[in-house]
């Protein structure tokens, strides 16, 4: 547990470093914040009524929430795991007393903190500052929103992990990755609400792990599910974020008997 | 008790044999040198006695347990530095690649504090603590994988070339350090290397392998006997000099600008170089003298030569 915390914070700093990138993140953060809300609330203007649970400022809770998150979850995945496969030093990674998935979930954990912290509050606070937004009803939204909110940094990086690990198979895994960020991008629920989709897609959608990567937290944070509905969102995360777990140890395994093959 | 084992140890990639039934042990203590030609099994055999890799057969033990079953237990009980990969953060401050690595081994922040202070402070490495390890040059770099390697207290230390690309002083001090650590700690040490230095100045055992076999085991002279290789004892002398054809135990190799530097070739095991000097100087002037060890490509493709292979 503690060498998790030491793993936690050592993603923490080492993100923290990256001063500047984080400043540009969260001015793109804000930018598309502001054109999103503004697009959103000219869709609920035209149709005149709340859609699908959402009024004007459950939306821009729902844009500056996800703008917010979107540098803390790791939705667009990360290449350092796959690199590591592909030059070997994956090897140095099982020379250490740990294992290799729960090192690298500290550090995402750690990453995503400081994302969140650097960069999703201010674009946040800056949202809010603009629109008139809706904040989590109660205490207990607030507490449930934190929860999910880190359950959904883990299904995003164990669905990446385990799309990481494919590049012990295969040489060029970029093609795999695009189609992730694409699907996941749409069914996450980033650029409109699942409650918004078409039926057909909201089915697709809510049988995928991506809502649990983004639509489950801003959901809870901006009031729009609330009482009962919190325990099954967030249920539905736990599920998503233990499976995918259990998966990347599977894969994990098979690919170090491969690497054996390889001779690393 | 010995800490590395193996008996029988094959290893196959698809239709290669890259080991053959190898079979040797390292006692705790000792400090072997593992040398041999690019290909012939050095890193294999080091992957299967870390657990990277599963050996095709054979027997394999690492501070007697299975590497490969017993993965983490091994990387508790083992440091390894492979030369040309790094085991530090290298976008964080050194200083945080030992707290980290310190946790990862379950140590307390108080212990690894000491330890680190200690291997920072021999290895002289205080000014870089601070930097980031993307910003060392190699040759600190190595200095820090091999306290980072040493942070643990390993029982086994495994230095997969140590020394690549270093320069003459970085080399030297990291030699030092190696010597003063092993004596005060009595860390087993297993080394792969290209450098003769290496081997001369840090192994009392050397394992010669070719094409995946054990071609040689015992001490550094012991090798440069098996293969003839001599050792050179060039003489610098005041004045020019008739050939020093009658010195016992040497035989003169060459004689350069009418005397005045003689290469002597010995044999370590039949005389000295102390007595080779004293029979030269109590007959002539001696200004300066280097003594040359045997190369080890040489000895190498020496002790190939000798086993019929090339």
């Amino acid at each position: 547990m503690k060498t998790f915390w030491l793993l936690l914070r050592a993603g923490f700093r080492r993100h923290s470093t990256y001063r500047l990138a984080l400043l540009a993140g969260m001015t793109t953060n804000s930018v598309f914040g502001f054109i999103r809300a503004s697009i959103l609330l000219a869709a609920l203007a035209s149709a005149g009524t709340a859609i699908g649970g959402y009024d004007a400022p459950t939306t821009i809770a729902f844009v500056w929430w996800g703008q917010a998150l979107l540098g803390t979850v790791n939705l667009w995945g990360f290449a350092e795991v796959k690199d590591r496969v592909r030059t070997g030093d994956i090897a140095v990674d099982f020379l250490r007393p740990v294992d290799p998935q729960i090192a690298y979930l500290a550090g995402d954990l750690g990453r995503a903190g400081i994302n969140l912290i650097g960069r999703g509050v201010p674009a946040l606070l800056l949202g809010a500052l603009l629109f008139d937004m809706a904040w989590p009803p109660s205490a207990v939204s607030w507490a449930a929103g934190a929860v999910s909110i880190v359950l959904a940094v883990v299904v995003a990086f164990s669905g990446n992990f385990v799309i990481n690990l494919l590049a012990f198979w295969l040489v060029e895994i970029r093609g795999i990755t695009l189609l992730w960020m694409i699907t996941g991008g749409l069914l996450c629920g980033l650029y409109l609400p699942v409650p918004w989709f078409p039926d057909w897609l909201r089915t697709i959608a809510n049988w995928s792990p991506f809502p649990s990567m983004l639509q489950n937290p801003i959901d809870i944070l901006a009031g729009r599910v609330v009482g009962h509905d919190i325990a099954s969102a967030v249920g539905v995360q736990v599920f998503w974020a233990v499976a995918l777990l259990a998966l990347g140890q599977v894969v994990l395994r098979a690919g170090r008997r491969r690497l054996e093959v390889q001779g690393g | 008790m010995s800490i590395i084992e193996t008996r029988d140890l094959v290893r196959d990639f698809k239709k290669t044999r890259a080991l053959d039934r190898m079979t040797f042990s390292v006692e705790a203590g000792e400090a072997v040198g593992y040398i041999g030609a690019n290909g012939a099994g050095k890193s294999t055999t080091i992957k299967m006695l870390t657990g990277i890799l599963k050996p095709t057969s054979g027997h394999v033990r690492t501070c007697g347990l299975d590497p490969m079953r017993q993965r983490v237990e091994v990387a508790r009980r083992i440091g390894v530095v492979f030369g040309q990969r790094s085991q530090l953060w290298w976008d964080l401050p050194l200083r945080d690649s030992f707290a980290i690595l310190g946790a990862v081994h379950r140590m307390d922040e108080t212990a690894t504090r000491a330890r680190t202070d200690l291997l920072v402070e021999q290895l002289e490495m205080g000014p870089q603590l601070g930097t980031a390890v993307r910003s060392l040059s190699l040759g600190q770099r190595m200095r820090a994988e091999i306290a980072a390697a040493l942070l643990h207290s390993p029982e086994l230390l495994i230095l997969d070339e140590p020394t690549i690309g270093l320069d003459v002083l970085s080399k030297q001090r990291l030699r030092e350090f190696l010597v003063a650590e092993r004596q005060e700690q009595g860390t087993t040490l297993l080394l792969t290397t290209h450098d003769m230095g290496d081997i001369e100045r840090l192994c009392d055992r050397v394992l010669v392998v070719d094409h995946g076999r054990l071609a040689f085991d015992g001490t550094l002279t012991g090798l440069a006997g098996t293969v003839g290789a001599q050792r050179i004892l060039v003489i610098d002398l005041a004045q020019p000099t008739p050939d020093l054809a009658d010195v016992p135990g040497a035989t003169l190799v060459e004689s350069e600008s009418d005397g005045l530097r003689q290469r002597l070739s010995f044999d370590a095991e039949a005389t000295t170089v102390a007595a080779v000097l004293a029979h030269v100087s109590s007959r002539h002037e001696v200004r300066d003298l280097t003594i040359e060890e045997p190369d080890i490509e040489d000895v190498v493709r020496r002790i190939y030569a000798a086993s019929g292979r090339g």
